[in-house]
């Protein structure tokens, strides 16, 4: 009996807090609408004073908040890859004098937290925002919002499915996975079986990275099989535990590449605790201390890496120049570059390199 | 008194019958698995099995005596984070001796039990959202305390030897078991001990069946609680260790979502949710379970999403069988 009542009390409580939340949710949903409403309607009217209008709106922005705002919404904050990302986009506002934040969400898979973290950051009224999509479809619907109230977004990282975005700056992940994929195939000496861990395979960077290099070895080494794709979630311990069970189920195994750093770890200490140094070529992706060291040592034959700093900056800088209404490329191509022992320390690669 | 003997006996019978059944399963598992994929049933791969096993195991261990209370844990994920990443901080930053800096990295983990054991019973707080408070705690303390960048342990080479090193293999050539599993090994006897033979266990048992009578019959029923809790804990942080030293550093992202594979394994292993009763043979074979099937799944190359909808399944029919069972009762 008492138990019955306690899980009563438990179910009333949870109730009251689905409702609580439900409660907050519809007002805020409320007031977003209207403003956005209000703010459309004046601008219709007063299309024919357009160039008056935006002076006196960039004015009103100005006096609101003194400065230039804008959120930089990546897809996590704790990898050392969005740190470098964090610091590239700091020294953008610093250069260009306007003032950022920059958040994300604690895992990639987080797609809901993300959207939270933009409908917040919309409703602040920001100069522009820059967007790392984690689900390039789901946030669509926000980003309609942001054009309908004049807020250019710029993608950042990976790309969105949709023409919102002024521009976006990224690298261009299929063509890096293909030079992983060129390089993996030089060093297995063309032919034999391979294996990738890939963080997941539901954002852009994730299928893009799986795609130019699955597709590279397809149309360009007919000789070369890929024998399993799996998925991490970028977890190190988890990515661990994968690879070796690949390992495992193919024993004449050549090749393996990490689609990111918690996946190349997961494959370096697989190979570490199968004892398969030297007999399996493994090619990874972005950097990390652990991952430079590897490189260092010949455990990983070498890498593909990005420039996180310049991803952050020309964000940044691109919304600084979208805000000021100038014409951009749809795509900014942020590079990437194949280090490995030769390369690691030269001044090319080095500073693209984070620990 | 006569009738709480005779319902603990029936209640040791049915656990067999769960457990003979879990084992069962693992068996089952074990042939198919073999006869599908030759690379499977080979002695490196049983080991890789067992080693994949030890974090989730550990921190099962500790969610066992929690459950029995009828009380839940959802903190040990990141209390184990936190309790690697306390770790990095003794040992690569302030170089505490090795020793010395492990057993302070565990004792986080207490301490975070020993808060989660106070705000239970002395705050009246329910376990769950208690528990879930610690959770988040922990997590958020983790990246800030790490600066959001994992510690590495490259100064203490020694550091990795806990769970990687070999101390059979050194022994008995060829018998490479790494130190981890041993660590799993003996932190399951001291618990399985601890639950069958001391005064903890059995006012564990006891707070599970009934904590309104095991409080009028004069037992200090807050103080065992805290004392559960902080056991609890204690798990966790050996299961930080135990991460830290497989992963040659401390990663403060990690951790979330990993309470959830102790609780399934303590509840395939025939621990009943609603408390009174359970046993760390149990628990070991339902994380057993979880990891020869999450590696068999993976040697088959069956695509991952499948993977964790099969692990539902199984977790479904293993309470299921638990309901059948006290029906008949």
């Amino acid at each position: 009996m008492k138990k019955t009542k306690k899980l009563i009390s438990v179910l009333l409580s949870l109730l009251l807090v689905a409702a609580l939340l439900g409660g907050c949710g519809a007002p805020a949903q409320k007031s977003d609408e209207k403003p956005a409403d209000s703010a459309a309607a004046p601008a219709e009217k007063s299309e024919a004073k357009a160039d008056e209008a935006s002076a006196q709106k960039s004015d009103e922005k100005a006096a609101d908040s003194g400065e230039i705002y804008i959120p930089v919404i990546s897809k996590g904050f704790q990898h050392q890859f969005w740190q470098a990302v964090k610091s590239g986009a700091e020294k953008a506002a610093k250069d260009y004098n306007v003032k950022i934040t920059f958040e994300g969400p604690e895992s990639e898979s987080m797609v809901d937290k993300q959207i939270e973290m933009l409908e917040a950051a919309l409703s602040k009224k920001p100069s522009a925002i820059c967007l790392a999509a984690l689900d390039s479809k789901a946030a669509i619907p926000l980003l309609e919002k942001a054009k309908a109230a004049n807020i250019p977004v710029i993608g950042f990282d990976s790309g969105v499915d949709s023409d919102i975005p002024v521009t976006t700056a990224a690298t261009n992940n299929i063509a890096a996975a293909a030079l992983a994929a060129d390089k993996m195939a030089e060093l297995i000496g063309g032919e034999g079986e391979v294996a990738v861990i890939v963080h997941d395979q539901t954002s852009r960077t994730g299928v893009d990275r799986r795609d130019g290099f699955v597709n590279r070895i397809k149309e360009k080494y007919p000789n070369i099989k890929i024998v399993d794709i799996q998925y991490g979630g970028g977890d190190h311990l988890k990515s661990t535990d994968l690879a070796k069970a690949i390992i495992q189920a193919h024993p004449n195994l050549k090749g393996f590449f990490g689609a990111n750093e918690g996946s190349i770890i997961g494959v370096l200490n697989a190979i570490k605790e199968m004892k398969k140094e030297g007999k399996i070529v493994a090619i990874g992706y972005d950097s990390g201390k652990q991952q430079i060291d590897a490189i260092k040592s010949g455990l990983e034959a070498g890498a593909v890496t990005q420039d996180p700093i310049g991803i952050g900056y020309k964000a940044v800088e691109a919304a600084v120049k979208a805000i000021k209404g100038e014409k951009l490329e749809k795509e900014i191509d942020t590079g990437f570059h194949w280090y490995d022992k030769s390369n690691i320390d030269s001044d090319e690669i080095k500073p693209l390199l984070y620990e | 008194m006569e009738d709480k003997v005779i319902q603990k006996n029936s209640l040791f019978r049915s656990d067999a019958t769960q457990k003979l059944m879990a084992f069962g399963g693992l068996i089952v598992l074990f042939i198919a698995f073999s006869l599908a994929s030759p690379n499977f049933f080979q002695f490196d791969n049983v080991v890789s099995i067992v080693l994949a096993t030890c974090v989730n195991g550990v921190l099962a261990l500790g969610v066992t005596f929690v459950i029995i209370t009828s009380g839940i844990d959802l903190s040990v994920g990141t209390v184990m984070t936190f309790s690697s990443v306390m770790t990095g901080v003794f040992i690569t930053f302030w170089q505490l001796p090795l020793a010395l800096g492990v057993i302070a990295g565990v004792l986080a983990g207490s301490l975070c039990g020993l808060i989660n054991g106070l705000t239970i019973a002395k705050m009246k707080i329910p376990p769950f959202i208690s528990t879930l408070g610690m959770m988040m705690v922990t997590k958020g303390l983790s990246l800030v305390i790490s600066g959001t960048k994992p510690i590495y342990f490259n100064d203490t080479p020694v550091f990795r030897q806990i769970a990687m090193g070999s101390i059979l293999g050194s022994i008995i050539p060829g018998f490479d078991i790494p130190n981890a599993v041993l660590v799993f090994a003996a932190a399951a006897v001291v618990a399985s001990l601890i639950l069958t033979k001391t005064v903890l266990g059995r006012y564990d048992f006891a707070i599970g069946s009934n904590e309104e009578a095991t409080r009028l019959s004069g037992v200090n029923v807050d103080a065992w609680k805290i004392a559960i809790y902080t056991l609890g804990g204690t798990f966790s942080g050996l299961a930080g260790i135990l991460m830290a030293s497989r992963l040659n550093s401390a990663q403060p992202a990690l951790g979330q979502g990993y309470e959830m594979d102790a609780i399934a394994a303590v509840v395939i292993g025939g621990t009943s949710l609603s408390g009174g009763e359970g046993t760390i043979l149990g628990t070991i074979i339902g994380a057993f379970l979880i990891s020869v099937l999450t590696n068999g799944l993976r040697i088959l190359s069956v695509p991952q999403e499948w993977q964790t909808v099969v692990t539902g399944i199984i977790v479904i029919l293993a309470v299921y069988a638990d309901t059948i069972r006290r029906r008949k009762q």
